[in-house]
């Protein structure tokens, strides 16, 4: 690899951008394919162009063969990321274990009190309120929402932002009855069966958690699961 | 990666790394993991960065084939060209460094031009 296509991955991993490297396994030759060269006139190979499209929605990086002989097509991504909704205990220790499985973290919560830099070191906080907070983030299908302040004011308007995004995960924290009474709330604003069915709740694994990080663990698990097993 | 996430995340900076190695003026060779079949220990897209001394960061496996990798990647940082090296239990050198699950592996060794 040339140390300047190096530095190019580089510099695209901290701006966050999606980018293929190809490499021709018999020859070392590589290019950096953007998805923006895939819209019209690129030079490309079109088994790479099409096979480079396949990777950046699947995350999956493989090798396939040309005319040219086989190619690798490592896709770097843009981090998972994670929306937490309410800066409560539970949040403290999902932010760390969502943070060590790979995810950008954020969390949002409106009251200044909670969403503190003491409470939350070196994680992103947000201090608007959930829907213009989600908004703004604009979850896709890389991104997991999880709701945990048991307040309707504040989970259900972030609820409602991500069910109508393409997010990958939907949870939110609450007891059967919370979250019966949550889907009905729901349903009179407009949702119906399939997307409710999309809210995890109760949020997580059911393994017994008892402690905050218990019950991070088994949304993370969830999370995972879900990623990983419906791919 | 942001240094924000390298200090949260387990994950090694494999290419930060390298790039580092690199800039000093040291040999480097990347190592990718470019194809599994069957059970792999990591997977495809995996890498390692090896320098000239032959120390390294990362894994393309774990743990059975790394000195194998690390031994071809020192070859290409002197001639200078890439490697596709395949591990599994078919190959011959299968008593030394096969993969003890079972899987099959491919990988691609370059230098860091």
């Amino acid at each position: 690899m040339k140390f300047a296509t190096l530095e190019r991955l580089l510099r695209d991993r901290s701006e966050k951008s999606s980018v293929v490297l190809a490499t021709n396994l018999n020859t070392g030759d590589e290019r950096l394919v953007y998805p923006s060269d895939l819209e019209g006139e690129n030079g490309l190979d079109p088994a790479v162009a099409q096979a480079a499209g396949e990777a950046f929605r699947s995350d999956r990086s493989k090798t396939i063969e040309t005319e040219e002989g086989p190619v690798f097509l490592h896709v770097f991504n843009p981090p998972l990321r994670m929306i937490i909704v309410g800066a409560v205990h539970i949040a403290q220790p999902l932010a760390r274990m969502a943070a060590l499985a790979g995810y950008d973290v954020t969390i949002v919560d409106p009251r200044a009190a909670f969403a503190t830099d003491e409470r939350f070191p070196g994680v992103t906080l947000l201090t608007e309120w959930p829907d213009d907070a989600l908004e703004t983030l604009a979850p896709d299908s890389r991104t997991a929402v999880v709701t945990l302040t048991h307040d309707p004011k504040l989970d259900d308007p972030a609820l409602e932002v991500a069910l109508r995004s393409s997010a990958f995960y939907v949870g939110s924290l609450g007891s059967k009855k919370t979250h019966a009474a949550r889907l009905q709330r729901l349903t009179e604003t407009g949702f119906g069966e399939d997307d409710l069915n999309r809210i995890n709740g109760p949020v997580g694994l059911a393994i017994g958690a008892r402690s905050p990080a218990e019950v991070a663990v088994s949304i993370v698990a969830q999370v995972t699961q879900t990623l990983r097993q419906e791919a | 990666m942001t240094p924000q996430q390298s200090q949260h995340t387990w994950q090694e900076d494999v290419l930060g790394q390298a790039a580092e190695w690199k800039s000093q003026g040291d040999d480097v060779a990347l190592a990718t993991v470019v194809t599994t079949w069957g059970s792999s220990p990591r997977p495809v897209g995996s890498q390692l960065a090896v320098h000239g001394d032959g120390k390294f960061v990362g894994s393309v496996s774990g743990g059975c084939i790394e000195g194998a990798v690390v031994l071809e990647a020192l070859k290409t940082m002197d001639d200078g060209e890439p490697r596709l090296l395949d591990f599994g239990v078919t190959h011959e050198q299968a008593w030394e460094v096969g993969l003890a699950c079972g899987g099959k592996v491919q990988v691609f060794v370059e230098k860091l031009k």
